[in-house]
């Protein structure tokens, strides 16, 4: 085989593409990852890795600032910003490499540029807009990713508007901000600008924050967050952004109609985002794009043989750990592995890093209900836990939604300390298969947070021990 | 130290025995060898043997109860030297595999009417047995907590399926056992039942069902249940609403098993039927000449021409070997050998004993196989290898005056052939009427693994051996 020749070629080396690629490798492919940015892609280097690491030192100024509730006492807490910055980037440039050493371990050959479709089985690559090389492969798997979307009468400027790079590496903290959309995007950096001591407002156009989450998190999230002290308006449109020198004013049109201004020092645009499906060379090829996404089957093929897709630019959810089972399960399916199974999008776990912290897998009880189930719903609150409250985490929820007649674990909500950490148990569930049953007779051990996960599930069939 | 007699396993599918009755009494001495007890299975009635020598301690269970899991200690054997006070040294019984719940039957001395738990039948599987132990004796049968039974298909091995296929495929009355696993390792999940649901659902009562009705909910399949009583009415509240006199005769294993293999046969597999009349006079023929020549020679056979049948079916499969065959789910099997299952009809139900290989016999042997097999099945004394594993069976109930019926298959089998009576019958033969003596024959197809044609062919075939019945004496 030619040295530019390949079995399988990946576009984008995200937590999609790298994957695929390893796995591909791992399959005794020959296998090409071209990578026109980061290894890693937006989740290790501008998304899930460094925000973690932000927000972990927001939980540390917090818990420093509550001292005396563990009977500690200290004067004059203080941060450097640029020192909280360059521990969020050590850990996404440590990872990046750890990447780069895990794809020459697998004998992945990494090509440093920009892919475009050039004909079937044929890559062209560009590096700063020349064309540097063509690859050959049998199999082609786009994972170019997707980047945050803009809103046309509010572009960021990476000055007074931030997207959330801008906003993972601020020089100094700003003293008022203003954060547009309650996704998960959002709601983590409302979460860390607060605790950090900034003064934070929330302006969601639906009538709830976390909108993809459960209502009643939605709700319990909300109280949470207004008690600590983020204002939020729901239903609500920024209508305008005006930039000004040292800051920006915007104007919100509010439920009941009425706008008001309001003057804050940057303003963060989290709406979501959109694929990267230009500049592919998807033009001529039987690759379909619909909504801005791209189309596959359940085996993550496009309408053009040889050509595969995965990950946020085949759609929602937009998330690291479902990009990366749909590279594995296309690679797998390629080498014609038995075992290979489609990805079941309901069953995937979904987690918010704000204060505190949401995680959920299956349907809402309103989704279970309108997929025409009959549900026994069970909830268990942090404060009847004793783990949470020597933590001094009193304030957080259980939730927990049966379909009636089978016993099936439809889906679980949880807000609280942890709970991202708890949230695989209930994924393993489903995945198993298990019913109620199965959950009561499991043993979960005290004292954990993890003991909630067993209450709630009694509590769901008027059982419950502790509350 | 005194010894359990246990449930002993007749046959590899047996779960679980009725004592049918006790042979020895506490205090009788036995060696090996000597008939303890008869246990009831689903077809037949066998002796359990003593394996020690020794004498009867204590009998753990009264004689007619239902449903005893193998395994299970049913008597206590004291060793020599041995008495009633060192009963309580008796070992614990093995924990049974699966279907058994641990603990013996105080039956003895419960005195009175039946005896708790294991008593409930063949309903047993959903009530695993408590520990119940007789007094004496419970220092040593506490270990065996009551484990819900891991379900199993019909060669014993355990079923794999997640916990929500379980109870979906319990609450839409499915038989795990029946179903391919699309999981990890061929696990059964959700999907599987699901499917099954679908699949089964429409098949059921397809006359039934009019054009446009919606189909039935998948929470009221009731007739894929096994057996299915209460598919529409159910007998016993209609005959009471009704006030029609009637007696209520409890199900024997039997039954039970006729019941259950006949309603998933008729159920799930997909029938079809081919009939044809054969000419049998020179059957008849030579059959006397035979028999008139066994006589003059002091042999010690008579053919039926029922022997006859059973021949030219075994040399008709040889011939068409396609019709030999068993649906197996993914595959098909094709047995290299004619085992002809033969019905017989026996008090309380029907048996099939089969006469294996019966391609490689002549139709003496197999006539004197035939013989001593109904004898002994009408007797209950049948082993279970002598009525199990056929690969075609043969029902003839012209001796019952019937013309011609059509039977149902007896799975896993593919083909069972409805023999009706020998008649003189108006025939036309060379543009002339004549009599001859004809036979209708109906063969039932599994039509997954045979198709009409090959059901065809082994008619025809069939027909070529009897009515040229010289052919098949080589």
């Amino acid at each position: 085989m030619a040295e530019n020749s390949f079995d399988i070629a990946v576009v984008g080396g995200g937590p999609g593409g790298y994957v695929a690629a390893i796995r591909a490798s791992q399959l005794g492919f020959k296998t090409c990852v071209v990578e026109r940015e980061h290894l890693g892609g937006i989740c290790l280097n501008w998304g899930c890795i460094p925000t973690k690491a932000l927000l972990h030192t927001a939980q540390i100024n917090h818990l420093l600032h509550s001292l005396d509730q563990f009977g500690f006492k200290a004067d004059n807490v203080s941060f450097d910003v640029a020192k909280v910055v360059k521990h969020s980037r050590d850990t996404a440039n440590k990872l990046s490499q750890g990447v780069t050493h895990l794809l020459k371990k697998n004998k992945v050959t990494v090509i440093d540029g920009h892919a475009n479709l050039a004909g079937q089985g044929k890559l062209a690559v560009e590096k700063d807009g020349k064309h540097v090389q063509d690859v050959q492969a049998k199999h082609i798997i786009l994972a170019p990713g997707a980047r945050a979307r803009q809103l046309p009468h509010v572009e960021a400027d990476g000055e007074s508007v931030w997207t959330y790079k801008d906003a993972m590496v601020p020089k100094q903290m700003p003293k008022k901000i203003l954060v547009i959309g309650s996704g998960a995007i959002g709601m983590e950096f409302a979460s860390f600008y607060h605790d950090m001591g900034v003064d934070v407002t929330v302006a969601e156009v639906v009538d709830r924050i976390l909108p993809a989450e459960d209502r009643e998190i939605s709700d319990f999230a909300r109280k949470t967050f207004e008690k600590k002290g983020i204002k939020i308006h729901t239903e609500a449109n920024v209508e305008k952004v005006d930039k000004g020198k040292n800051g920006a004013t915007a104007t919100i049109r509010t439920k009941d109609g009425k706008t008001q201004q309001l003057a804050v020092d940057k303003v963060v645009l989290s709406v979501g985002i959109v694929a990267n499906t230009e500049n592919l060379g998807l033009d001529g090829t039987k690759v379909q794009v619909e909504k801005s996404h791209i189309k596959t089957d359940q085996w993550m093929r496009t309408g053009e043989p040889g050509v595969y897709a995965i990950g946020d630019a085949t759609g929602a959810p937009w998330l690291a750990h479902k990009a990366s089972h749909e590279g594995v399960i296309c690679v797998e399916k390629i080498a014609g592995l038995n075992d290979a199974h489609p990805l079941d999008y309901k069953k995937i776990p979904a987690c918010t890093y704000c204060s505190p912290q949401v995680a959920s897998v299956g349907l809402s009880e309103q989704a279970a209900k309108d997929a025409g189930h009959k549900v026994k719903v069970g909830r268990f609150p942090y404060r009847g836990n004793g783990k949470a409250l020597a933590m001094g985490e009193d304030n957080g929820m259980v939730k927990t939604v049966f379909d009636e007649t089978t016993g099936e674990l439809l889906g679980a909500h949880l807000i609280g300390a942890e709970v991202t950490e708890l949230i695989q148990g209930y994924s393993i569930a489903q995945t198993l298969e298990t019913t109620e049953t199965d959950l009561m007779h499991t043993v979960f051990p005290h004292p954990t947070l993890s003991e909630m996960m067993h209450e709630s599930v009694l509590d769901a069939y008027g059982r419950a021990i502790h509350f | 130290m005194p010894v359990n007699i246990l449930m002993p396993a007749l046959s590899p599918t047996m779960t679980e025995g009725n004592l049918a009755k006790w042979h020895v009494k506490p205090g009788d001495t036995v060696s090996s060898g000597d008939i303890v007890a008869e246990i009831e299975t689903d077809k037949a009635t066998m002796e359990v043997e003593a394996v020690d020598e020794g004498t009867v301690g204590k009998l753990l269970v009264e004689e007619g109860t239902e449903g005893v899991p193998v395994n299970q200690a049913i008597a206590i054997l004291l060793e020599e030297g041995e008495s009633a006070a060192d009963l309580d040294k008796t070992p614990a019984p093995p924990a049974g595999d699966g279907a058994d719940g641990g603990g013996a039957q105080p039956a003895a001395e419960s005195g009175g009417g039946g005896s708790a738990g294991g008593a409930s039948g063949a309903g047993g599987s959903s009530a695993p047995q408590s520990a119940a132990s007789a007094p004496g004796t419970h220092a040593s049968l506490e270990n065996a907590p009551p484990a819900p039974p891991a379900p199993k298909d019909a060669s014993g091995k355990r079923v794999f399926a997640s916990p929500l296929a379980r109870r979906m495929a319990k609450q839409a009355g499915i038989d795990l056992a029946g179903l391919n696993g699309s999981g990890p390792h061929g696990r059964i999940v959700r999907s599987d039942v699901e499917q099954a649901i679908e699949r089964g659902t429409p098949a059921q009562q397809p006359a039934a069902q009019p054009a446009g009705q919606p189909q039935a909910q998948p929470q009221q399949p009731a007739a894929q249940k096994q057996p299915a009583p209460a598919q529409g009415v159910d007998a016993k509240a209609s005959a009471e609403q009704l006030g029609m006199a009637y007696e209520e005769v409890p199900l024997n294993n039997m039954r039970k098993t006729i019941a259950k293999r006949l309603s998933e046969s008729k159920q799930t597999v997909p029938h079809f039927y081919l009939s044809v009349d054969i000419e049998m006079d020179e059957v008849f023929r030579v059959r006397k000449e035979l028999n008139d020549r066994a006589q003059a020679r002091g042999e010690d056979y008579k053919l039926s021409v029922n022997d006859f049948i059973i021949r030219a079916c075994a040399l008709a499969l040889k011939t068409v070997p396609q019709a030999n065959a068993a649906y197996n789910g993914s595959s098909a099997l094709f047995f290299e050998h004619a085992d002809v299952s033969v019905a017989v009809a026996i008090e309380g139900g029907l048996i099939t004993p089969v006469i294996k290989k019966a391609e490689t016999k002549g139709l003496a042997t197999i006539s004197k196989e035939m013989k001593d097999l109904a004898k002994r099945a009408r007797d209950g004394k049948l082993k279970p290898e002598e009525y199990q594993g056929g690969t075609f069976s043969l029902s003839n109930l012209g001796m019952f005056g019937i013309t011609n019926f059509q039977a149902i298959i007896n799975p896993p089998q593919a083909c069972i052939l409805a023999v009706g009576k020998s008649e003189q019958r108006p025939v036309v033969k060379d543009d002339a009427l004549s009599v001859a003596t004809m036979m209708s024959c109906t063969l039932s197809v599994d039509h997954r693994v045979v198709d009409g044609a090959i059901g065809a062919n082994f008619l025809s075939e069939l027909r070529k051996l009897l009515e040229d019945p010289m052919s098949m004496l080589l």
